[in-house]
């Protein structure tokens, strides 16, 4: 279980980073983190000819709390976006849903553009940006361009970044709506492991306790964390009573395609699926309740 | 096999340590190996165990997950960095004998590791605190409980010194 041998740079800059993938090399890879990068090296699953690690560039770590959206650094420490209140209060899901991410000894070292450049349908991180529909920037050395998370996850490890471009920062959505709730769960083998099946909901009441906004997700097994903006429109003007909430979830679980795998059946996670989309639609209601 | 050497300073345990490393040998090769700091364990080599477990500036990470070359510049503790200079066990180390918080021996660097990190931020931990920092830790022998005894022990032993 050793890496192959590669060639290491340290870049100080994005636009040093910028001046390596000038040529669109495909043997090129960034390492951030390295918590999902280095097993796969060191499994042989990927051997990049060139390693250039992002790590100590200070202009890619940062979380910046704005009106509309939460700025976060590429490079940002989980544990960093984990503990920081006033991103929590604005964007609560992404605290929610760091709370089932690895263990600390990972969360001190895995980054959030890592998670999202990574990939991994089963991660945590990626259904988030999904049910915010986040707005990531890619730069290369041309510029920059901005690409909603909803166009960006192509497949597992598979994304919209062409081999020229570096993940620089990512833009989550704030719901101003007062009364906005939110939730998170999965189902693990062990606790910090990949999810057999991750469900989450982000919901806005009006004073009446009708929904005006509403997007819900589910990862694991598929191809990418999916997210169901056409069922979820079908939520908004209900109270999210359960006659609407089984309708709606049913149809999601119909179309998460979840494949199986030694771990779990597809018929297994389809019906975990339900259930769990069930139960963060009601509890991210309740949650919105709670504030005025 | 001539592989390129990259320069590497670290300070380990508060020394400074300098050496040359081909850019693929991992953190925790280094230290084993060339270090002889053997108290750092190899278990999974891919993250999953935690046996392998060090302090990077203060904070627990995995040193399968890292490269040596990437450790420039910074500080790390290893299992071997948490007792006095003088070989003395730290106050968490000799939990661990007291309340038998070790059978095999193979996750303790990690354990220790793990277990130091939050008695550094949360000096008196919940179980549930306790559970939740060594969980990326695996222990085969299944001695969790004395091992969640040993750090509870180690807390209020080192709340009575602070007295």
């Amino acid at each position: 279980m050793k890496s192959a041998a590669f060639e290491y740079a340290r870049a100080s800059s994005v636009a040093e980073v910028c001046d390596w993938l000038r040529d669109g090399d495909d043997d090129i890879k960034l390492i951030a983190g390295g918590q999902s990068l280095v097993p796969m090296m060191a499994m042989r699953l990927t051997r990049p000819a060139r390693l250039i690690d992002i790590n100590e560039i200070d202009a890619l770590k940062f979380v910046a709390v704005e009106k509309d959206a939460v700025r976060t650094g590429a490079c940002t420490r989980q544990c960093v976006i984990a503990n920081d209140n006033s991103l929590a209060k604005a964007v609560p899901l992404i605290r929610q849903a760091l709370e089932w991410v690895g263990h600390v000894q990972t969360r001190n070292r895995g980054t959030i553009g890592g998670s999202l450049a990574h990939a991994d349908p089963a991660a945590e991180l990626p259904l988030v940006a999904q049910i915010l529909n986040a707005q990531l920037v890619l730069r290369s050395f041309a510029g920059t361009r901005t690409v909603a998370a909803n166009d960006f996850f192509e497949g597992p490890l598979a994304t919209a970044t062409r081999a020229d471009e570096c993940l620089e920062e990512i833009r989550w959505p704030v719901w101003n709506e007062t009364r906005t709730g939110s939730a998170f769960t999965e189902v693990s083998r062990r606790h910090g492991d990949f999810a057999l099946v991750a469900a989450a909901a982000q919901v806005s009441l009006d004073a009446g306790g009708k929904c005006t906004r509403a997007s819900f997700g589910l990862a694991g097994g598929g191809y990418i964390p999916m997210t169901f903006p056409k069922l979820a429109a079908r939520l908004l003007g209900t109270i999210l009573d359960d006659e609407v909430v089984q309708s709606v979830v049913n149809d999601a679980a119909a179309e998460f395609d979840p494949g199986g795998d030694l771990h779990a059946n597809a018929e297994y996670r389809r019906q975990l699926a339900a259930v769990l989309a069930t139960r963060m639609l009601r509890a991210a209601c309740e949650d919105a309740r709670k504030r005025r | 096999m001539n592989e390129k050497l990259y320069p590497v300073t670290v300070e380990v345990n508060g020394k400074p340590r300098s050496t040359q490393v081909p850019a693929r040998l991992s953190l925790v090769d280094w230290l084993r190996e060339e270090l002889r700091l053997t108290g750092t364990h190899v278990g999974c080599e891919h993250g999953i165990c935690g046996a392998c477990s060090i302090m990077l500036d203060g904070e627990p990470v995995r040193s399968c997950l890292m490269f040596a070359v990437q450790a420039d510049g910074h500080k790390i503790t290893t299992v071997e960095g948490l007792g006095g200079t003088d070989g003395k066990l730290s106050v968490l180390q000799d939990s661990f004998c007291e309340a038998h918080g070790l059978q095999c021996g193979y996750c303790t660097p990690g354990m220790l590791i793990a277990s130091q990190a939050l008695l550094n931020t949360t000096p008196d931990p919940s179980e549930a605190q306790i559970r939740d920092a060594i969980g990326g830790n695996l222990c085969r022998c299944t001695g969790y409980r004395q091992i969640v005894d040993a750090v509870k022990l180690a807390a209020t032993r080192l709340a009575a010194q602070k007295k």
